[in-house]
């Protein structure tokens, strides 16, 4: 069981993150949790300087750029 | 460089469609096509070797550098171009900015930064490279960054610490430097093209639509507004056209997209370049949006005072550019 958290306000790229990670856990089938975290007080315990960023198991496994699927798979694997 | 693309569109319009040479919907619709043709083909190039700077943009070093070492005025200077290069998306302005001031990097040159990040992006750029050429964009581009140095000058003299939030100031009472114990996977240069590719050209893709309004609405200006029509209103002499085109900018939120088209025509037919050039940076650079994503980190009167030197500078640099242009 992994948990994921995506950080990111409303833009568009962090929710191009939240819907490729999403889509790809179910097409793993992965079990996950995946959670969205747009409050920026929250995002700033995580000690980043840009979003989107995609956190496993409360590790930082990518920040500033949207991940390809492949990529994500791979960090999941 | 661009004639391939005038062929092109030449050969459309006129041969393909049949529209005569030399009418005013012919010129108009030449027009539009070629530069569309040509403005997304600059989006792209620019977008994508931003994207290629962006993947291997130092932040947590810079931040770091800026927050150790004392410049001389030199870190506003440095914070500012920071701003330029950094990603269009505006959502990351303020963990950036936080993270300035979490860094113990002093509140005038954070300002800095967040004057330049919106106001100099690279889809304005490769507009402004489009509608202008390049002596106009690079004045853009360093005025902008002169602009972000001289506001957070004048903010960081203010004493403005006590006017953040409280949480953010809690933040900046004890100032920790980031971790860099977090390592992104390692990828190499090739492999991280193909997303880079993909981003620039989703970001491309989301402002054709206004690429295309703007030139439309240019293209349509271009053929039928008389030459010089503007100058009977707003002429040379008209002190008040600068601050009344910044402060109808300032609440206005356009993408650069979409502005700097229409703009191209107001100069064309007779606005001047400094006082256009000033409303542009107001557009852009300042917007409703961009202050209610502050109030997170900001009281209201901080807002107020940051958009109010903001507005003042842009004013002033409008008459700079009027008498030296």
């Amino acid at each position: 069981m992994k948990t994921i958290k995506i950080l990111g306000t409303s833009c568009a790229k962090c929710k191009q993150m939240e819907s490729i990670v999403r889509s790809t856990i179910a097409e793993m089938g992965v079990e996950a949790t995946v959670e969205k975290i747009e409050d920026i007080e929250k995002i700033m315990e995580y000690n980043v300087l840009v979003t989107p960023v995609l956190v496993i198991d409360e590790e930082i496994k990518i920040k500033g750029f949207v991940p390809s699927s492949a990529q994500v798979k791979a960090l999941l694997a | 460089m661009f004639e391939w693309i005038q062929n092109f569109a030449d050969w459309v319009i006129y041969g393909i469609f049949g529209v005569v040479q030399g009418t005013h919907l012919g010129d108009a619709l030449n027009f539009f096509v070629y530069d569309t043709l040509k403005i997304l083909f600059l989006l792209l190039i620019i977008t994508f070797l931003m994207g290629i700077v962006n993947a291997y943009f130092p932040i947590d070093r810079i931040r770091n550098f800026l927050s150790r070492n004392k410049l001389y005025g030199g870190e506003y200077l440095m914070a500012s171009t920071f701003g330029a290069v950094t990603p269009f998306c505006s959502c990351s302005s303020v963990p950036l900015f936080i993270g300035f001031v979490k860094g113990g990097i002093p509140l005038g040159v954070t300002f800095a930064f967040l004057v330049t990040s919106p106001l100099v992006n690279e889809v304005a750029v490769a507009i402004f490279l489009g509608m202008f050429g390049f002596k106009t964009t690079l004045i853009y581009v360093v005025s902008g960054i002169l602009l972000g140095v001289v506001s957070g000058f004048i903010l960081g003299k203010m004493n403005l610490e006590p006017l953040l939030t409280e949480w953010v100031r809690k933040l900046q009472a004890n100032t920790e430097r980031e971790r860099e114990t977090f390592e992104l996977e390692k990828m190499t240069f090739v492999q991280r093209l193909p997303g880079i590719w993909r981003e620039s050209f989703g970001i491309v893709k989301s402002v054709v639509l206004y690429v295309m309004i703007g030139i439309g609405i240019g293209a349509a200006m271009h053929g039928y507004v008389p030459e010089g029509f503007f100058e009977t209103y707003i002429g040379k002499d008209t002190w008040y056209a600068v601050p009344l085109a910044v402060i109808l900018g300032v609440p206005m939120y356009a993408n650069a997209a979409g502005i700097v088209p229409v703009i191209q025509v107001f100069v064309a037919k007779g606005i001047l370049i400094g006082t256009s050039l000033a409303f542009m940076m107001a557009v852009v650079g300042l917007s409703i949006p961009e202050a209610t994503l502050l109030k997170k980190v900001m009281t209201t009167k901080l807002i107020a005072i940051f958009f109010g030197v903001v507005t003042a500078c842009i004013i002033l640099s409008g008459y700079v550019f009027n008498a030296v242009l």
